[in-house]
């Protein structure tokens, strides 16, 4: 049942990758790397981190997946512009991935996964014990605070950098001038009429 | 039985269809953006692969959430930069980004 789980999910991953690749319409693309990112949800389920799991299908679903759908439809992109001139870098970029697996079964195949001991530095309580994301929280606000704050910080960069880039003042929009609000006189700021009785202005 | 080495295949391969997709696409910077996306995808893969097969630790796991955070941050920049651009000059495709050149 797991082997058949695992081969559903990793083969419908790889499947919807090479389609986001190959894809001509972006959206397309976006849509692929959602069924993506959910089939490596199901991975991550059946390695037992239930966490990172769900956290792929908030984040990166909810948010990513969705911010390249905004921005796609925003974009008013001629998509005939686009299909053109494709084949151009296929034999480059074939050689540097097929070149770049090879050094990486390579690399693999030759170290092995023999029985090596390693230096484990937070080792997982059983799940009878403590699930996932509580043996995960109690590392992440202890161990690793400081740089939980500080990837905090990498995204408050983040958020006003991009806010930075994209905003642009618009011409209808009025702002206050305080200097010159003070700068007003009685003398133009209002005028004084004589109204005479039951004749109006 | 699903063994470590299954999942590195998997997370090899996804990260050389991401890889591939940087240099397929060059007249969409979108797709190249969503490929950066895949390789880290495979990198995640790889991190709690080893984090809960291998060496039962949860550092991988932790890694994992860190390795997210800066996705979404790098997403959020890339895609305004992108913005930007395609406000500019009126295209998004990567071939014809030579200003720098001067």
């Amino acid at each position: 049942m797991t082997e058949l789980l695992f081969y559903m999910f990793a083969g419908i991953l790889l499947l919807s990758a090479f389609f986001v690749v190959i894809a001509k319409n972006p959206v397309h693309s976006i849509l692929f790397l959602i069924l993506g990112f959910f089939n490596s949800a199901g991975l991550f389920l059946l390695l037992g981190a239930e966490f990172i799991a769900m956290l792929m299908v908030v984040v990166y679903v909810g948010a990513v997946a969705v911010l390249f759908l905004f921005v796609v439809m925003m974009l008013n992109i001629n998509f005939e512009q686009i299909k053109r001139g494709y084949q151009h870098y296929l034999p480059l970029g074939v050689l540097v991935a097929v070149t770049l697996y090879l050094e990486i079964v390579f690399a693999f195949s030759s170290t092995g996964s023999g029985g090596e001991v390693f230096l484990v530095s937070d080792p997982i309580p059983s799940v009878e014990q403590v699930t996932n994301t509580k043996a995960l929280g109690q590392v992440l606000y202890t161990k690793y605070a400081l740089i939980f704050q500080a990837s905090g910080l990498v995204l408050l960069v983040a958020m006003i950098g991009a806010i930075a880039l994209t905003f642009r003042p618009s011409a209808g929009t009025r702002k206050q001038d305080i200097n010159q609000q003070n700068a007003r006189t009685r003398e133009e700021a209002i005028e004084i009429k004589k109204v005479k009785t039951g004749a109006g202005i | 039985m699903i063994t470590l080495d299954h999942y590195l295949i998997v997370s090899a391969l996804l990260f050389i269809i991401g890889l591939g997709g940087t240099f397929l696409n060059k007249k969409n910077i979108i797709t190249i953006l969503m490929s950066i996306e895949l390789m880290l995808l495979a990198v995640n893969i790889n991190l709690v692969a080893f984090s809960t097969i291998k060496l039962d630790d949860l550092a991988g796991q932790v890694l994992t959430i860190f390795i997210l955070t800066v996705a979404a941050a790098e997403a959020a920049i890339g895609l305004a930069i992108l913005m930007l651009y395609f406000r500019n000059k009126g295209e998004i495709a990567v071939e014809n980004i030579n200003r720098l050149k001067g």
